[in-house]
């Protein structure tokens, strides 16, 4: 196979149009229709040629039977899914409700609600996160200073019901 | 005029007892490439008027800029032209660096060309597919979609999206290139050039295509400019201009490519640009990849940017469609004061009529296909 790049180099684009190829410009009608259907049959069996040869070579199949390979699908290890929040070792999350995720999201979609600890301290309350208006942005995940969320590799989202789009993040660990 | 000479090759198909009545294509038709209503007067079935009708998926995007900061603004742009939101991205990163000085590294320069130009491929094969279906090929959208794939499995793999990536940063990229993406890139160029070759064969050379596209749909060079019409639909039309080498940003000074022209201004004119686009593409890829600096991809911003009170900044790109624009005007606070795109895909419908009157409406759907349309990039 000749190299691409040669076969179509800038130059031609001056040329190319002045009559199509194959056609001389001042045959009679008689001769252009006989050579249309010539060149017609062949440039169609030429490009035949290109389908039927993916029709027979296995390599060249790239359609994936989706549902039936869902164990065995795996995402790309950044894929943005949608905003999870792990827990450490511990059973805890790394979340000090700083608030900058919410700050950051441009849409709304994350709600942190304080409280006060016991001796005072204000800690996280309930981490409430919006899939429905949620862009899958990453900004949350960029701003938050102490890796608390991330995004997950779930990519089923859909839901029959309105409220599954809406859930609270922070969880103990052992009700999973 | 070419057009009018043109109509004479081709007479009037009912004999002149014809009727003329307005029909309306779209909102939601095939051929339309989403939700673009054209309201069409025909006689018979020559095209004697196109309105092209907008707003269907009108979203404010201006207004909601206004109300959102600038780094909140790039996620905005990926769902103008969805096609080419890499390029978008940097549109408005590149607002952002020359508002507030921001450098970017080296190797980020690098990384930004060639996700843009993988993305150009990208969007090409998606046209080329797209295209050729419009004039009946359907084996060719199921072979342009399979090549784009592979294109779209790199970004999924790089930035964790396939289509809405939001991957550029003021004064960076958001992540660096995972292992292995030099290797994917070149094998993603390699396949490319040869599957260029095979859809020579198919479509390319094919008689049909020919006869569909060739003097069809004629813009002159006059009429490109004055419609501000740009990229590869100028191009076409003999208008040599392409933001890239005429008004450099970025590093793309560094790259030698060929802009290529034409001067038919006819689909098949279009057709031949973008095909060759493609492999220009290919050549500042891999020129790309051999220099790529190893470094840091980000630079130290502050964690607030303020365009400054008063300041405008006016920054294009070149798109996969033509060259995108953006200005801002800030007020000294984080959100700007006023934000306004220029989209190619806007002046490019606006001109539908100038190519379309005196054709059929078979041609019309072969005109709007070369134009390369993508609805929410026309309609923001
Ligand atoms: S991914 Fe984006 S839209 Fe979604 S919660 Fe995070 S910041 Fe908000
Ligand atoms: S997730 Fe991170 S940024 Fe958000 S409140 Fe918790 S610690 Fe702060």
């Amino acid at each position: 196979m000749s190299n691409p790049r040669d076969i179509l180099g800038p130059q031609r684009f001056s040329q190319s149009h002045a009559a199509p190829k194959l056609i001389p410009p001042n045959a009679s009608v008689t001769k252009r229709y006989f050579i249309r259907v010539v060149t017609g049959v062949t440039s169609l069996l030429t490009g035949m040629r290109v389908t039927i040869g993916k029709f027979f070579d296995p390599r060249t199949t790239v359609t994936q039977q989706y549902p039936e390979n869902r164990d065995e699908l795996k995402m790309a290890e950044r894929f943005r899914g949608r905003v999870v929040m792990p827990h450490d070792a511990d059973g805890e999350h790394n979340c000090t409700g700083c608030t900058l995720c919410e700050k950051a999201c441009p849409n709304g979609s994350i709600s942190v609600l304080n409280t006060k600890h016991a001796s005072g301290r204000k800690i996280l309350g309930k981490y409430i996160y919006r899939l429905d208006s949620c862009t899958l942005c990453n900004l949350c995940i960029e701003a938050c200073p102490f890796g608390a969320i991330e995004m997950g590799t779930e990519f089923e989202l859909a839901t029959t019901r309105k409220e599954g789009l809406v859930e609270i993040l922070n969880k103990k660990a052992g009700r999973l | 005029m070419e057009r009018e000479q043109h109509i004479e090759v081709r007479p009037p198909s009912a004999g002149g007892n014809t009727e003329e009545y307005w029909l309306n294509m779209g909102p939601q038709h095939p051929a339309t490439h989403g939700v673009l209503h054209l309201i069409v007067r025909l006689d018979g079935e020559t095209v004697r008027e196109v309105k092209p009708e907008l707003g269907y998926i009108h979203r404010s995007v201006e207004k909601m800029a206004e109300n959102l900061t600038l780094l909140q603004n790039i996620h905005l742009t990926d769902r103008l032209d969805y096609l080419s939101c890499h390029m978008n991205n940097h549109a408005v990163c590149m607002v952002a660096e020359q508002a507030c000085d921001i450098g970017v590294p080296e190797r980020a320069e690098y990384i930004r060309v060639i996700v843009s130009e993988l993305q150009r491929i990208q969007s090409h094969l998606l046209w080329w597919g797209a295209f050729a279906m419009d004039i009946g090929a359907l084996s060719a959208f199921l072979y342009g979609f399979a090549e784009r794939e592979k294109i779209t499995d790199i970004f999924e793999r790089l930035c964790g999206a396939r289509l809405t990536m939001n991957y550029f940063r003021p004064g960076g990229v958001a992540q660096d290139l995972y292992d292995g993406f030099e290797q994917d890139a070149r094998q993603a160029c390699s396949d490319i050039l040869y599957a260029l070759d095979e859809y020579q064969r198919l479509v390319t050379g094919n008689l049909i295509f020919q006869e569909r596209t060739r003097g069809v749909g004629i813009l002159s060079r006059d009429k490109a400019i004055g419609y501000g019409c740009s990229g590869g639909t100028a191009r076409a039309s003999g208008l040599d201009y392409d933001v890239r080498r005429d008004d450099p940003y970025g590093i793309y000074d560094r790259f030698s490519f060929d802009v290529p022209v034409a001067t038919a201004g006819d689909c098949y004119a279009r057709y031949e640009v973008r095909m060759e686009e493609m492999r220009q593409s290919v050549q500042i890829i891999e020129q790309a990849l051999k220099d790529l600096p190893v470094g840091p991809i980000q630079a130290k911003a502050k964690p607030v940017l303020k365009i400054p009170k008063g300041l405008q900044v006016f920054r294009q790109v070149e798109t996969a469609r033509g060259s995108f624009a953006m200005t801002a005007i800030g007020d000294g606070t984080a959100t700007p004061l006023r934000v306004s795109y220029r989209s190619p895909g806007f002046m490019h419908v606006a001109a539908l009529h100038e190519m379309s009157a005196g054709f059929k409406i078979a041609d019309l759907i072969t005109i709007l296909g070369s134009l390369d349309p993508v609805i929410p990039d026309i309609d923001r």
